[in-house]
């Protein structure tokens, strides 16, 4: 997989002509970046930006690479920048393998055996067919995170994707994810208040006031 | 005649109108209208051209027997005369008259939605008066000669209008009351008689209220019997004595209302109505204009077996039905074939028969053949609920049409807000 | 192709009302060149005034178009005060949807076969109570103050709102509002008034004026309810349109625009009287009333609604019973005997009426939900809510029906436009149209973005997400949606009418002509063949949805 850096130039974006955020940095694959802050200061709205869909409530401007391919201005389904929300939002009326065949590029050769390997690698191989709600929280979590794998994003966002999870499995799920990212070679950012995931995350963190 | 030249200005004037409320398009001109209709002297080539023809017939819907005759009708003109008829249903015969109205605004001369509508009175006053009417074509119908028009005069004037072949006989009528004898002995010989008989039963009679056909006919009635001169009731109306002609029937009413159905404080809106409150022992008088509804809802269980009919003895109101062809329908020679039809003498004793429509006829029965008159003789009906057969005396002509409208106003004017 | 929809919605909509006044305005100032009428002037207005007893039809319009919504509002805000958070909202919201499908002149009949004087309620209690044999001469249909006619349409009315209500109430989070007024020591009801009831009432403005509006100006409601001497407005502008005199038709188009002055004024009279109860409420809500008045709140809301839901119910009921009626007179508690007569009376002219409404239901609803669907999928990908143009889906249900049609029909016709089945459908759209539109919208912006966000970054066109995402997890609210277009376009009477030229009978205007003429029992027959075809339609709009996802848990908690 060709990895190649996040970048984030002069990005400005405000609300009713008040400041919510500023940045300018970039992202390298193996390194993600964490934005930490209260709720309210538009980490969200950073990622919304990113991923091609804020609001047009919000006023934004600055440029964002992906390697040497400019994002702004395309729609957000062309961008190739996968997002875990805080909930794994698996959509109900999908079986679980049907779930992962909507994320693979329908160009993608044996489209069944991937999605069946993208199982097996989380060990839920026999969960194929099962109506989605009858998932635990943490075996949801890894079929979204191998919904988003299979889409192959060239740069992920994650939305306090921990945050809802119990204590015990919030640290299994976090090294997981962390892990599977950092294999995959992807360019990630990690929005969150939780200094733990910072932590887990090993790369550099920006704080938002 | 100069039909040719009032056609040309009324579309001056729709164009013009057209053009003042901004609604600009073009008009189809109209002067092949009179090229394109069928004669109806040339019968053979009248039933050659509706063959295979649609044909929309609009009545008034509320009487579920006619509409099952009519089925029968469509069924028939289908099989004899290829013809392809819709029965089109109305609550009221005046949205034809309102439709008819709205295509010759716009100028719609020639594809008419109503080819063929049962009407009378006012309705055929109004229709011919606005040259809104085919015609004149009645009389040419090979049937017409059934009706033996020369002496039965009556089929050529409709509420004193001359008919003018501008429609054709269907059916006749008159007014007749019926009780129910289970809570009144006997009725009030006529409407005069009704004020002393309200004393009596107060609570057990009321009318439909004016403008209802139904209503309107009682007051007709209630003013021919009350009146000493009706002479003037059959010219148009006059408002000079408009006031001292009718005094004796406001008199009476203003009598009689306190003693009807809530006190006169309400009236039902029509016929049916009418029935309905007699079914359900509201009231045990009521009246219809026709003369065999209660040996009908009788047979149907609507009303008690209890109910008799009675004829006012001082005459009753009588009329007969017709059915015309508005002047831009799209299919008159359908139409024409289909009223020839129902003047048939299967389709004649059929709508006499109490099993189907339960009518009066409007030929002449004594004119046929002695086993038609059998026929029509075996299906009289001998109902306990049955009419005692008029005798010649006893129809009372319909008023001028206009008499009708200013009946109408000064009945609301008087009872209509209160 | 989707940014075309709001317009051609907005044109679809906007159009036909506005021509439709437009060819009415000339008769009324005295100018109908077909009748020889050519010097425009106010005599026709002059007459319209001096018509006996027109101020106090005027005033009958507008009572009920103010009573009718104040009574259903109350009702309704009660109910919801006294069950929120109980689980009599989750079985309310089941009944109340079919309910919605029966048609008002429907309900009107089965209401006076109930509360006549010879009607189902005193026959009960006669003869053993009241020792009548006969029914008492009592005026209690057509009473000349048009009780018995708002009656009708609160009955009719009530369960729209509730369906409303119910259906916007999620997105107040009303229980959390009530548990937090309720730590500050609210009663349960107290609280619900306080805290939601105030932010209900913002998303129920429009929909009440809709109930003004169709109060105001009712003409089938009011044909078999209100009062004759005089009726309201309404029905006295269709006896004059359809006048055999025909000059009466001037008089006809001003009193229709007199109608939507009553509407209008109805409707701004509404406004002022919420600025004024605006005012007091919040002075009594900041009175810190807590807990007085809760047990009579508790009682009346549950209590009013059963009954009047029950009235309902119970006029469905008659219907039935009088559908298979034989001969029943007045006392007899239940008819002597049973029949399947009227049944097989109405087969023989049962088929042209009903493959009619099919179609016009059919091609009517298909014609609304791809137009809302497209209008609101439109919204959802600009990523903002088009405000305006919701006034705009409400005007025809905002200007009264008698007011435009007429015109309209005149409009078609100059158009040389045949009457038939096509023209008739879009007539019914127009109301078609709003009431999908009500339905649907609040359902479809609920649909958490997020979805569309996430199906987006897993690589999936918007046109995708459509299909393959969205379109199945709407699926429920879009059926409901078209269950209510189809309700909508089977209780139309006068588009159908009018448009139609008479040629296009459905079953309502079969019932409607039947009913100038036809027994009780054929009157139910038609009146519950009405009810019963929209009736399906809800069934099938619940169940399907339910069957359809039998295997899948999370897409049958959010059904209606």
């Amino acid at each position: 997989m060709n990895a190649s850096r996040l970048t984030l130039k002069n990005i400005d974006i405000r609300l009713h002509g008040q400041i919510l955020l500023e940045l300018d940095t970039h992202v390298e694959p193996g390194a993600p970046l964490t934005v930490m802050g209260p709720s309210g200061v538009g980490k969200s709205s950073l990622l919304a930006y990113i991923a091609g869909f804020l609001s047009p409530d919000f006023q934004a401007s600055g440029e964002i690479y992906l390697g040497e391919r400019c994002l702004n201005g395309l729609p957000a389904e062309q961008r190739k920048v996968g997002l875990l929300f805080q909930d794994p939002l698996l959509f109900p009326h999908l079986s679980v393998a049907q779930n992962l065949m909507f994320a693979l590029p329908s160009r993608a050769p044996d489209r069944a055996r991937l999605v069946e390997q993208a199982l097996q690698a989380v060990g839920l191989e026999k969960f194929g067919h099962r109506d989605p709600a009858t998932l635990s929280g943490g075996q949801k979590a890894r079929v979204a995170l191998q919904r988003l794998l299979l889409s192959q994003p060239k740069a992920v966002l994650l939305d306090e994707p921990f945050s809802r999870l119990d204590a015990h499995l919030r640290q299994e799920i976090r090294q997981h994810v962390f892990q599977t990212l950092r294999d995959a070679g992807l360019p990630t950012i990690l929005v969150t208040h939780d200094a733990q995931d910072a932590a887990a995350s090993g790369g550099p963190v920006i704080e938002l006031k | 005649m100069n039909r040719t030249s009032r056609t040309t200005r009324s579309n001056f004037r729709i164009r013009y109108w057209l053009l003042a409320s901004s609604l600009l398009m073009t008009l189809g001109t109209s002067n092949t209208l009179w090229a394109q209709s069928p004669n109806p002297s040339d019968w053979a080539s009248v039933v050659q051209k509706a063959h295979d023809q649609a044909l929309y017939f609009y009545t008034w819907g509320g009487d579920q027997q006619t509409n099952d005759y009519l089925v029968w009708v469509a069924q028939r003109v289908a099989e004899e005369y290829s013809i392809r008829m819709t029965h089109v249903r109305l609550s009221d015969t005046a949205d034809a008259v309102s439709r008819i109205l709205a295509e010759k605004q716009a100028g719609n001369t020639d594809r008419g939605a109503v080819d063929l509508l049962w009407l009378n009175g006012e309705n055929f006053a109004n229709l011919k008066n606005n040259d809104l009417l085919f015609g004149p074509w009645a009389e040419q119908l090979p049937n017409f000669a059934l009706v033996n028009a020369d002496a039965n005069p009556g089929v050529r004037v409709d509420f004193t209008v001359p008919v003018d072949g501008y429609e054709s006989p269907w059916l006749r009528a008159h007014l007749v009351f019926y009780y129910d004898s289970a809570y009144v002995d006997s009725p009030p010989a006529n409407v005069a008689a009704l004020l002393a008989w309200a004393r009596q039963y107060p609570g057990e009679f009321t009318y439909p209220r004016p403008p209802d056909f139904l209503g309107t006919t009682f007051l007709k009635q209630a003013l021919l019997e009350l009146t000493d001169d009706p002479d003037p009731l059959y010219r148009p109306v006059n408002e000079s004595n408009f006031s001292t002609i009718t005094a004796p029937l406001w008199g009476f009413l203003d009598a009689l209302h306190p003693l009807l159905l809530r006190q006169g404080r309400t009236f039902p809106a029509n016929g049916p109505e009418l029935r309905r409150l007699v079914a359900d022992g509201e009231i045990a008088l009521a009246f219809s204009f026709n003369p065999t509804e209660a040996v009908n809802s009788v047979i149907r269980n609507e009303l008690p077996e209890s109910v008799r009919t009675h004829v006012p003895d001082r005459g009753a109101l009588a009329n007969v039905s017709f059915v015309g062809i508005p002047l831009n329908a799209s299919h008159k020679a359908a139409a024409m074939v289909t009223a020839n039809f129902l003047l048939s003498v299967p389709a004649q004793l059929r709508a006499q028969d109490p099993q189907h429509l339960g009518g009066t006829p409007v030929i002449d029965v004594g004119t046929l053949s002695p086993a038609e008159q059998a026929q029509f003789a075996a299906s009289r009906q001998s109902h306990p609920a049955a009419p005692p057969l008029m005798t010649a005396s006893q129809p009372l002509q319909e008023p001028h049409p206009s008499w009708i409208d200013a009946l109408e106003q000064a009945w609301l004017t008087r009872y209509g807000s209160r | 192709m989707l940014r075309a929809a709001p317009w051609l919605m907005f044109g679809l909509l906007i159009m036909p009302v506005l021509a439709g006044l437009t060819a009415i305005v000339l008769p009324a100032f005295g100018y109908l060149p077909a009748l020889q009428q050519t010097e425009p002037g106010l005599m026709v207005w002059r007459e319209l005034l001096n018509t006996p007893g027109i101020g106090r039809s005027a005033a009958l319009s507008l009572s009920a178009g103010l009573l009718t919504p104040l009574l259903s509002l109350l009702l309704v805000m009660l109910f919801l005060a006294s069950t929120s958070g109980t689980r009599w909202a989750h079985a309310m919201r089941r009944l109340v949807a079919p309910l919605l499908a029966v048609p008002h002149a429907a309900a009107a009949f089965g209401l006076a076969f109930l509360i006549a004087p010879s009607g189902f309620a005193l026959r009960l209690l006669s003869p053993e109570l009241t020792g009548w044999q006969r029914p008492p001469d009592l005026l209690i249909l057509n009473d000349p103050l048009g009780l018995a006619m708002m009656l009708g349409l609160v009955l009719k009315e009530i369960p729209f709102l509730l369906l409303m209500a119910l259906a916007a109430l999620p997105q107040l989070n009303p229980d959390q509002r009530v548990t937090m007024a309720r730590t500050l020591g609210y009663r349960p009801i107290l609280a619900w008034l306080w805290t939601v009831a105030p932010a209900l009432y913002p998303l129920l403005r429009l929909p009440l004026f809709a109930v003004i509006a169709f109060a105001s100006a009712t003409v089938d409601v009011a044909l078999i309810l209100g009062p004759t001497l005089p009726p309201p407005l309404s029905v006295r502008i269709i006896g004059w349109f359809s006048d055999p005199d025909l000059n009466r038709r001037l008089l006809a188009s001003a009193a229709a625009l007199l109608q939507l002055a009553i509407t209008l004024s109805a409707i701004g009279l509404w406004i002022v009287a919420e600025k004024m109860i605006a005012r007091l409420y919040r002075k009594l809500l900041l009175g810190g009333i807590r807990l007085s008045g809760h047990a009579l709140l508790n009682v009346a809301g549950k209590s009013l609604m059963v009954i009047t839901l029950g009235a309902l119910l119970l006029s469905l009921l008659l219907l039935v019973i009088h559908a298979f009626a034989g001969p029943w007179r007045f006392p007899a508690n239940l008819p002597g005997s049973w029949t399947s007569q009227h049944w097989l009376s109405v087969g023989s002219v049962l088929l042209a009426p009903l493959s009619n409404t099919l179609l016009l239901g059919l091609m009517s609803t298909v014609l609304a939900v791809l137009l809302v669907v497209a209008a609101l999928e439109h919204e959802s990908r600009q990523g903002k809510a088009t405000t305006r143009l919701l006034w705009a889906i409400y005007i025809p249900l905002l200007v009264p029906q008698v007011a435009f049609l007429y015109g309209l029909t005149l409009l078609l016709e100059q158009l040389r436009w045949q009457p038939g089945l096509l023209l008739v459908g879009f007539a019914h759209s127009l109301f078609v149209v709003p009431y999908v539109y009500l339905s649907l919208a609040e359902p479809y912006r609920r649909l958490d973005p997020r979805w569309q966000q996430l199906s987006a970054t897993l690589g999936a066109s918007p046109n995708r997400t459509w299909w393959q995402i969205k379109l199945p997890m709407l699926m429920a609210p879009i059926a409901t949606a078209c269950a209510v277009g189809l309700a909508v376009s089977i209780g139309q009477y006068l588009a159908t009418l009018l448009t139609g030229a008479g040629r296009v009978s459905t079953l309502t205007t079969e019932a409607v002509a039947l009913a100038s003429g036809g027994t009780r029992s054929t009157i139910a027959v038609w009146a519950l063949l009405q009810s019963a075809v929209p009736m399906l339609g809800f069934v099938l709009a619940i169940t399907l949805p339910r069957f359809w996802w039998r295997n899948r848990r999370d897409m049958r908690g959010q059904l209606t």
